[in-house]
C-alpha cells in the first residue's frame, strides 16, 4: 500500500540537516570570534610588556654633569624574555641620531605626541612588533628628544595563538558535538507526535470511524481536524448506505409477505400437479428473496450496533437455551434433534445480548441447514480459560474446504449449496458479532468425512 | 691506531696551521682530531681549553671514524668576531660568555636544533633550541689558607667585607679579581653581580682600597693565592680552582649569599656546513661536555652544590643579558667599575 504513496524528503532529516548546519555555523562563528579575540589579546600584552620596556628605558635617560645618559635597566630586557623566547631588537637615537642597540631596525613612524607608538615590521627575514617613543629632554635650556624603539619577534605570540586555537577548535567541536545530539534528539522528539498518530490510527479496526481523542500538539491542530472531519464524511456516508440497504430490504420483505401468503392460498386452490409445482417454486422464491432481505436487515443491525456497542452483563447459558429454543421448529421439520450440554453455574460476559442471540441463531441455523435429515447437532457451552466457548457441531458434509478462508465475507457462500437456500450473510454477521465483542470465530471440520464445527469465543466478564 | 690518528693529527697540525685561511680574529691554538683525509668534518670554535677538551673530542670520534674534528681556540670576544665575520668557517660555536653566545643567538647567527637529547634539557639549558648549555660552573672567592690563618673562614661577601675591613693588613696588596676591560668571563660575573646586589659595589670598592691586583684568567689567580702572593681572588670560577688547586693551599668557597653559576653553551651557526654532525657533537656534550672543563657538573644535575651555597644564580639565557652588552651601559658600567675598584 505504501508503494503508491509518492514520497518527497524527510521532515525529520530535514529538520536535522538544518540544526546540523545551525550548529556547525555557529561553531566555527565562535572559533572564529574567540581565535580573533585571542590574538588580539595576545598581541596586546606583547605591545603592553613592550610599551613597557620602552618606558622603562627611558626613564632611565637622565642628565648628568651636563651630559646626557641613558642606563638600561636590566629588566627593561629580561621581562620581554618572561614570556617567550623571542629575539629582541632595540634602537636609542638621540635628535634623529643613532646612539645604541640596532642601526639596521626599520625607522618608526615619526611621533605625533608622546604617546607609544606600535607598528608591525619585519627584519632580518622575521615579522617584528616594534614600539617606539619619544621623550623630551632640556639640556643646558636646549630641547633634546630621546627616542626609544624596542622590537620582539612574534614566534611566541603565533605558538600561544596556534595553542589557542587548538583549545578553541576542541571546544568549537565539542559544541558542534552536543548541539548535534540536541539537534537530532528534538528532530526525533518533533516527529514524535506524528508518529503517533500515525500508529494510533493504523492501530485502529477497519470501522473505527471515532474521531481522534488523544491531545495534539498545536502544529497539529488542522490535520487532526481535517482528518476528524473526513472520517466523519466517510462514517455518515457509511451509515447512509447502510440505512439505504436497510431501508431497501424493509421494504421488499414486507410486500414480500403479502405475496407469499397470496401464493399459499393459490397452492391450497390449485389441483394440477405442475401448477402446484410452479406454485412451490414460487413461494421457495419468494422465501429465498425474503431470507436475504431479512439477512441483510440483520447485517444492517449488527453494523449499527457493534458500532455503538452498548455492553452490559449477558449470561451466556440462558442466552443459549432461549436460542436452542427458538429453532427447535425448524429443527423437527427436518428431524433433527439438538443435543445440548450447557452448564448449571452462570457464565456471564460483557456485550450486547440481541447481537449475541443473532450470531447465536445464525450458527444454529447454518447447522440445522446444512445437516442431513434425521441427524444430530451438538450444541456446548464450556469455560476456558479467560473465557466462553460456545460451539455448535452437526453431521453434515462439513465446510468445504476450497472457500473455508473466505466463508465469513459478504455474499460468499460454499459450493455446498445448490440445494439449500442463503445469502451468504451469516457468517459475516457472527464474525462481526464475535469481533465487536473482543472475542473470535472459529470454523474447523470435525473430521475428513465432514462435520461442521463453528465455535465462538468470547472472553469473560 | 689511536696513537698513529693522534701522531697523524699532530703530524697535520702545522700543516692545518699554515693552510687556514687569514684569520681576521686571534687564534690561540688549534687541534685536529681524526683522519686528515676523514669524509666529514666537523669545525669548532670554542673558547675552552684544547687540553680539556681533546679527550671529549676523541670519545666522540671514537664510533665515528670517518669524522675529523677541527678545534679552534679564540677568547671569547675573538669569537664573537670570527661569528660575525668569518661564520661561514665554523661548523659549531661554544663559548663560557653565555651573554655573548646569546646575543649571537639574538642577533641570528645560529640555527634551530631539537633532538631527543636536548628536548630533556631542564628549561634554562636552553634557549630558543638554538643555544643549549652542557656545563654548570660556579664563581667562586678562593682564599689562602696561610694569608687567612687564625681567621674566621667567611661564609658570605658579607662576612668577607667584615674581614677584610678588621684585618687590612692581611689583605694588603693581595686581593685579586678579574680586570673586566680584558675578560669577559670576568665582565659577565660582575654584571651578573651587580644587577644581585648592591654588595658587589661596596665589596669592589674595599678591593680597590686594597690595591687590588686585575687578571685575565682563573688559572693566574688559583696559582697565586696557592703561592700565598694572594690572599683572596674574588669570582674565581670555583669548579677550575677545586679542580685545579690544592685543598691544603687554598679555600673554595661559594658565598652563601648568593652564588653565580655560569654555563657553557654551544650553537650551531646558521652557515654551518655540517649541522647533522654538530648536532651530533651538541649531544654528546649535553652528554659528557661538562667532563671538558674541570670540576664542572652536568646540566642534568640540577641540586649540585645546594648543600654549600643556599641561593644558587644561575646566568638566565635570554634578552635580558643584552642589556650588559649595550656599547652605553657596558661604557658606564666599566666606568663605574674603575672608578670603584681603581681608586
Ligand atoms: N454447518 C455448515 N455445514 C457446511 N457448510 C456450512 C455450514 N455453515 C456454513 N456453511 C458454508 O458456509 C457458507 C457461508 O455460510 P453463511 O454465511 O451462513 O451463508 P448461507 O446463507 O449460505 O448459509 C455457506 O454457504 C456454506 O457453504
Ligand atoms: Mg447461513
Amino acid at each position: 500500500m505504501s508503494g503508491s504513496i509518492r514520497l518527497r524528503g524527510s521532515i525529520q532529516r530535514r529538520l536535522i540537516v538544518q540544526l546540523l548546519t545551525g550548529a556547525a555555523l555557529l561553531a566555527t562563528l565562535m572559533f572564529l570570534v574567540v581565535q580573533s579575540y585571542a590574538r588580539d589579546l595576545a598581541g596586546q600584552s606583547q605591545d603592553e610588556i613592550l610599551a613597557a620596556s620602552v618606558t622603562a628605558i627611558l626613564d632611565s635617560a637622565a642628565v648628568r654633569n651636563g651630559d646626557l645618559t641613558v642606563d638600561i635597566p636590566y629588566f627593561a630586557f629580561s621581562m620581554l624574555g618572561n614570556i617567550s623566547e623571542d629575539r629582541v631588537f632595540y634602537t636609542i637615537t638621540r635628535n634623529g641620531e643613532f646612539l645604541t642597540g640596532y642601526p639596521d631596525l626599520p625607522k618608526p613612524m615619526a611621533a605625533t605626541d608622546t604617546a607609544p607608538r606600535f607598528r608591525t615590521d619585519s627584519y632580518d627575514g622575521e615579522s617584528i612588533r616594534m614600539v617606539t617613543a619619544t621623550r623630551r629632554m632640556s639640556i643646558n635650556g636646549q630641547p633634546d628628544f630621546i627616542e626609544v624603539t624596542v622590537a620582539q619577534t612574534r614566534y611566541g605570540l603565533r605558538q600561544q595563538l596556534a595553542g589557542i586555537s587548538r583549545t578553541v577548535a576542541g571546544f568549537g567541536l565539542g559544541f558542534f558535538v552536543i548541539a548535534a545530539l540536541f539537534g537530532i534528539l528534538a528532530a526525533q522528539s518533533a516527529i514524535q507526535p506524528l508518529r503517533q498518530l500515525a500508529g494510533s490510527v493504523s492501530r485502529r479496526g477497519l470501522s473505527d470511524l471515532r474521531p481522534v481523542s488523544a491531545p495534539v500538539p498545536a502544529e497539529m491542530e488542522v490535520l487532526v481536524g481535517a482528518l476528524n472531519g473526513f472520517m466523519s464524511r466517510l462514517k455518515a456516508s457509511l451509515a447512509r448506505s447502510e440505512d439505504l440497504i436497510a431501508e431497501a430490504a424493509h421494504r421488499v420483505r414486507t410486500p414480500l409477505t403479502t405475496v407469499r401468503t397470496q401464493a399459499e392460498i393459490t397452492l391450497r386452490r390449485v389441483d394440477k400437479p405442475q401448477n402446484r409445482q410452479a406454485v412451490r417454486e414460487m413461494i421457495r422464491a419468494i422465501d429465498e428473496s425474503s431470507r436475504a432481505a431479512g439477512q441483510l436487515l440483520d447485517h444492517a443491525m449488527v453494523s449499527f450496533r457493534s458500532d455503538h456497542l452498548e455492553v452490559e452483563d449477558v449470561e451466556i447459558c440462558r442466552l443459549t437455551r432461549d436460542a436452542v429454543s427458538r429453532v427447535v421448529p425448524m429443527a423437527d421439520l427436518r428431524d433433527i434433534e439438538l443435543d445440548v450440554t450447557i452448564p448449571e453455574a452462570a457464565i456471564c460476559v460483557k456485550g450486547d445480548a440481541i447481537l449475541l442471540q443473532s450470531a447465536l441463531l445464525n450458527l444454529l441455523d447454518n447447522a440445522i441447514k446444512y445437516s442431513p435429515p434425521d441427524s444430530r447437532v451438538y450444541v456446548t457451552v464450556r469455560v476456558v480459560e479467560t473465557g466462553v466457548e460456545i460451539t455448535v457441531q452437526d453431521n453434515g458434509e462439513g465446510f468445504p474446504k476450497a472457500d473455508m478462508g473466505r466463508l465469513t465475507r459478504r455474499f460468499v457462500r460454499g459450493s455446498n449449496t445448490e440445494t439449500v437456500v442463503g445469502s451468504g450473510l451469516g457468517l459475516t454477521i457472527v464474525n462481526e458479532v464475535a469481533r465487536a465483542h473482543g472475542g473470535q470465530l472459529l470454523l474447523t471440520n470435525s473430521s475428513e468425512k465432514g462435520g461442521a464445527c463453528a465455535s465462538l469465543y468470547f472472553p469473560l466478564a | 691506531m689511536r696513537k698513529f690518528v693522534l701522531s697523524l693529527g699532530l703530524s697535520l697540525l702545522c700543516w692545518q696551521w699554515a693552510a687556514l685561511p687569514l684569520q681576521a680574529f686571534e687564534i690561540e691554538d688549534h687541534i685536529s682530531v681524526g683522519p686528515a683525509d676523514a669524509r666529514q668534518v666537523l669545525r669548532v670554535i670554542s673558547n675552552g681549553d684544547a687540553e680539556f677538551f681533546e679527550p671529549t673530542i676523541r670519545d666522540f670520534l671514537s664510533s665515528r671514524p670517518d669524522v675529523r674534528v677541527d678545534y679552534t681556540v679564540a677568547s671569547s670576544s675573538e669569537l664573537m668576531v670570527a661569528m660575525g665575520r668569518e661564520g661561514h668557517n665554523v661548523d659549531l660555536a661554544i663559548s663560557s660568555a653565555t651573554d655573548l653566545q646569546t646575543k649571537l643567538v639574538n642577533d641570528g647567527l645560529s640555527r634551530k636544533y631539537v633532538s631527543s637529547v636536548t628536548a630533556q634539557l631542564p628549561e634554562w639549558a636552553r634557549w630558543r633550541d638554538n643555544l643549549f648549555a652542557f656545563t654548570q660552573e660556579p664563581a667562586a672567592i678562593v682564599l689562602s689558607r696561610s694569608a687567612l690563618a687564625g681567621l674566621p673562614i667567611p661564609k658570605s661577601r658579607q662576612e668577607l667585607i667584615g674581614l677584610m675591613r678588621e684585618h687590612p693588613d692581611r689583605f694588603e696588596g693581595k686581593v685579586g679579581t678579574y680586570d673586566l676591560q680584558t675578560s669577559g668571563l670576568g665582565y659577565l660575573f660582575a654584571t651578573q653581580d651587580a644587577r644581585t646586589s648592591e654588595t658587589y659595589w661596596r665589596l669592589s670598592e674595599v678591593m680597590g682600597s686594597f690595591g687590588v691586583k686585575l687578571y685575565c684568567c682563573s688559572s693566574q689567580m688559583i696559582d697565586d693565592v696557592s703561592s700565598g702572593e694572594l690572599a683572596l681572588a674574588y669570582n674565581v670560577l670555583g669548579s677550575y680552582a677545586r679542580a685545579k688547586g690544592n685543598p691544603d693551599e687554598v679555600i673554595v668557597m661559594l658565598p652563601q649569599d648568593y652564588t653565580i653559576i655560569m654555563m657553557r653553551t654551544a650553537f650551531i651557526p646558521k652557515t654551518s656546513e655540517a649541522p647533522e654532525l654538530a648536532g651530533l657533537f651538541i649531544d654528546h656534550l649535553i652528554a659528557r661536555g661538562w667532563e671538558a672543563a674541570p670540576g664542572a657538573v652536568s646540566v642534568s644535575e640540577e641540586d649540585a652544590w645546594t648543600g654549600e651555597a643556599q641561593a644558587l644564580r644561575r646566568i638566565r639565557m635570554g634578552p635580558g643579558l643584552l642589556v650588559y652588552l649595550d656599547r652605553l651601559k657596558k661604557a658606564a658600567f666599566l666606568s663605574e667599575w674603575s672608578s670603584a675598584i681603581l681608586q
